[in-house]
């Protein structure tokens, strides 16, 4: 075999508390794509930061091209031919495309040249692109294209991914991939990390895959199939959670043609929203990332008001009832942001528990705080929802993502609501706890709770869902019995393309 | 090298030693200011902070703690509201002005006629008048999205001015011959404040000290409470909470003005004893510092009280005893709160010697 471009031999990383990478080595040869496979927390960012000169190892070394690579920043990394697409977008709403790439340059030429470049450039690989757009118009899949644009630039010889289907279409990924494995046929390695399987069998050559810091093993993805892939990544054979069989219940919730502002210039407005919810069942809400998600979620848990007959509960109008209102009467929320809103994090899970259930579980008598009922409280929903931490005394942020999500989701349920709105209830956090939260929402909604769940996570909404709809520019599609539903409708619901071209790939 | 590291939760320990160790630094910092000065730096903090308590002319000193100290709790009380909720009132100064005027023009207003309605009647105006000024800045910022530290910094000038032309026009006496100022309301029983002047007890000093107990069990046992500090760490938590930014606005800026407008009252019937020109000597300003250096904890706020009245006391004995400049005890004054802040670091963060270690 011939010199690989990219080694890494016995890369160790320890933060205080924690080894983040443990004697990691892989090899990654000229135009191969390559998957890094793992959970969150896995340390698949820990050491792509080391790779693009993020971070520096404790241990261990690579060489790049045969030669010993040690970049000391990421500018270092990008002159030796690494490039990476973050997995968060770092581009600028207000400025056009050729303005955000050239902030992203050491010495920009003029505006104008950059613009010639892109163009050439999103000839080239089928990425079509107007260099004077404002990128705040943009959808994501098209802001994906500026980031990878700004890296072709560069033209790199490794090219590191991170997680960048997450917030495109099944069709718009269909698309990312012509491209990348154009751009591996011209010799470019790819970097690919992701947990989602599917992909990576359908794209890549090779998996390193990375499980507490450590490679636990390698495969060929094109001939190992996803389960083997997900047992070796999570370690143990993996919960599949159970659905109890349900019949449609009456209607407990209606959003009547609810219609909402933007909030913010870069927000979403609500067009027109009809929909029907149904006691004992899931309803799943998907849609590609800020296309009205948070806005609806606001809506359903009165953040903002909406008027009066356009949200019906239960017979009862009530768009113009405030968030612990709507508590009262059953209609409980758990936001997608876990700091700073599902929870206040320099607050103790006693208080955050105070935070929503106060209506509820009569937290309160004339106005003052029974501190030993809140914290008994919050001693159940983290002996219910087996909740890693110390006790209740601890503050929200001294909590992993999932813990805090367990506790979060754990803190609505044990509320008995008869409508639960959850946002991305598993975002970020790891298998197992996602597991644990997809049956807890489950068996709600078998004793009869109306559950709405709005997740970027296909494969989530699609196992726990019984009917399905997808939010597309704030309009929301008319829901669809989930099962039977394929790729291909699901991906045309999401808003398919966006009207993105294809890659023009030459054979 | 000195590295920080975030804890993964405030640490008890510092939250209580960090005031104190800004104290202790002041005075060794303090004492090298004073040395450079040519005086005797363990002499000079010894008059500052040990004199007005326990030297011989002590029974003067302290009654004095207690006049300096009430205004400076009472309003302090209040702004901790605010500041909790992450609303910043910055002009207590005014509202207490206007909470003087107002309650002591109801006190003219009764003159000279004796009646035990007169004074609730005056508190009642004084707190109205700066719940009132206060309200402006809130109600602004509420229908206008305006900056309510602007707003409220600018009309402490406009209570200013007011109270100029008051002592000036309106409520000038009559019998003064012409000099401008108002009636000693001290001196007129139904109006005064005082309970006993040589203890240094006015009813300003009883009501500071409900003020403490009240905002102790509010904060940590009442439902209003508990959305004033989470509105203040994570708005966007409050709102997903019940919490009604706006309402909360108003009610932050009318307990905080109101207090402001109490502390001016009891000041003007008793202390002060007139409406002049130069009635306000700067509470509404050093209030701020107090709720800080008091961490915007109640019982903490009556110590730094307590603190800051004896700097102040401490300060003007040793202008007169040891001829030091006024300058420099304002500027132990800001050491103080540039050393809680800087100690106060340690709170949320660890330091770290040496290289990151490796476990």
């Amino acid at each position: 075999m011939s010199t690989p471009l990219l080694a890494l031999s016995g890369l160790t990383k320890a933060y205080p508390g924690v080894v983040a990478n443990k004697d990691v080595s892989f090899e990654i040869a000229p135009g191969e794509i390559h998957a890094l496979l793992g959970e969150n927390g896995a340390g698949k960012s820990t050491l792509v930061k080391t790779i693009y000169g993020l971070v520096k190892p404790d241990s261990g070394t690579m060489t790049l091209n045969g030669a010993p690579f040690t970049p000391a920043e990421p500018r270092a990394a990008r002159a030796a031919g690494v490039a990476m697409v973050f997995q968060h977008f770092s581009l600028f709403d207000a400025l056009n495309v050729a303005e955000n790439i050239a902030l992203g340059m050491e010495n920009p030429p003029p505006q104008r040249e950059i613009a010639e470049r892109v163009r050439a450039v999103s000839d080239q690989y089928g990425l079509p692109l107007d260099p004077a757009r404002i990128v705040g118009e943009l959808s994501a899949g098209e802001r994906q294209r500026v980031e990878i644009i700004r890296c072709l630039l560069q033209d790199p010889k490794l090219l590191i991914m991170d997680e960048p289907t997450s917030v495109l279409t099944p069709q718009e990924v269909e698309i990312l991939f012509k491209t990348l494995r154009k751009l591996s046929a011209e010799g470019t390695a790819i970097l690919y990390i992701s947990h989602k399987l599917e992909e990576i069998r359908a794209l890549c050559e090779n998996a390193t895959v990375l499980r507490l810091g450590q490679v636990v093993g390698t495969c060929d993805p094109r001939t190992t199939t996803a389960r083997d892939m997900a047992e070796l990544m999570v370690g143990s054979a993996l919960l599949v959670p159970e659905r109890a069989p349900h019949t449609d219940g009456e209607t407990i919730l209606s959003l009547n043609n609810v219609s909402a502002k933007a909030p913010t210039r870069f927000g979403t407005a609500l067009r027109d929203i009809q929909l029907t919810v149904h006691m004992g069942e899931v309803l799943g809400i998907g849609g590609v990332a800020g296309n009205g998600q948070d806005e609806l979620v606001a809506v359903l848990a009165g953040e903002t008001r909406v008027a009066r007959d356009m949200i019906t509960f239960d017979g009862q109008n009530i768009g113009h009832f405030g968030p612990n209102a709507r508590r009262k009467i059953g209609l409980l929320t758990a936001p997608e942001e876990r700091m700073g809103h599902a929870a206040a994090p320099d607050m103790s899970l006693t208080e955050n528990a105070v935070l929503t259930a106060t209506t509820r579980q009569q937290l309160t008598s004339k106005g003052f705080v029974n501190w030993r009922k809140a914290r008994k409280f919050a001693e159940e929903v983290i002996a219910q929802f087996d909740v890693r931490t110390p006790g209740p005394q601890n503050a929200a942020r001294s909590l992993s993502g999932g813990n805090l999500q367990k506790f979060v989701i754990g803190r609505e349920i044990m509320q008995s609501p008869d409508v639960l709105v959850v946002n991305q209830p598993t975002w970020g956090v790891d298998a197992s706890a996602a597991a644990a939260i997809r049956q807890a929402l489950l068996d709600l909604a078998a004793k009869g709770t109306a559950i709405i769940c709005i997740s970027q996570d296909l494969d989530e909404l699609m196992e726990i869902s019984d009917r399905f709809a997808a939010l597309n520019e704030g309009r929301l599609s008319a829901p669809r019995p989930a099962q039977g539903l394929t790729v291909e409708e699901i991906g045309l619901m999401l808003g398919g393309a966006h009207d993105m071209e294809v890659a023009h790939v030459e054979a | 090298m000195i590295t920080l590291e975030k804890r993964s939760q405030p640490s008890r320990v510092w939250a209580f030693a960090a005031p104190v160790m800004a104290v202790v630094l002041t005075m060794l910092c303090g004492g090298l200011l004073f040395a450079a000065l040519g005086k005797s730096p363990v002499e000079t903090i010894r008059t500052i902070f040990f004199d007005p308590l326990f030297s011989e002319f002590a029974w003067f000193y302290r009654p004095q703690l207690l006049i300096k100290g009430a205004p400076l709790v009472l309003i302090a009380i209040g702004l901790s509201f605010g500041f909790r909720a992450g609303i910043w009132n910055i002009g207590a100064e005014g509202q207490y002005i206007v909470g003087a005027i107002c309650g002591a023009a109801v006190g003219l207003a009764f003159y000279p006629t004796e009646s035990i309605f007169i004074f609730p009647l005056m508190i009642v105006a004084g707190i109205l008048g700066g719940t009132l000024w206060a309200l402006i800045p809130g109600i602004l910022k509420v229908k206008f999205d305006t900056n309510e530290i602007l707003v409220s910094l600018m009309l402490v000038y406009v209570a200013e001015q007011l109270l100029a032309s008051m002592a000036l026009g309106a409520l000038r006496n009559p019998d003064g011959m012409g000099f401008p100022g108002s009636r000693n309301l001290a001196k007129y029983d139904s109006a005064s404040s005082w309970i006993s002047e040589n203890a240094g007890m006015h009813w300003g000093v009883v009501l500071a000290f409900v003020a403490v107990i009240f905002a102790y069990v509010t904060l940590s046992r009442h439902l209003f409470g508990f959305q004033v500090r989470l509105a203040g760490q994570s708005p966007r938590a409050a709102r997903f909470g019940g919490v009604n930014p706006q309402a909360l606005v108003l009610i932050c800026m009318a307990i905080s003005g109101g207090l402001a407008g109490a502390a001016g009252l009891f000041e003007v019937a008793g202390p002060a004893g007139q409406i002049s020109i130069d009635f306000n000597v700067g509470y509404g300003f050093t209030a701020i510092i107090v709720a800080f250096l008091g961490r915007l904890h109640p019982i903490g706020i009556l110590l730094a009280a307590g603190l800051m009245a004896l700097t102040y006391i401490g300060g003007e004995i040793a202008q007169s005893n040891l001829g030091l400049p006024g300058a420099a005890i304002q500027l132990m004054q800001g050491m103080l709160l540039f050393f809680l802040l800087m100690v106060d670091v340690l709170s949320n963060y660890r330091l770290r010697l040496g290289k990151k270690a490796i476990v």
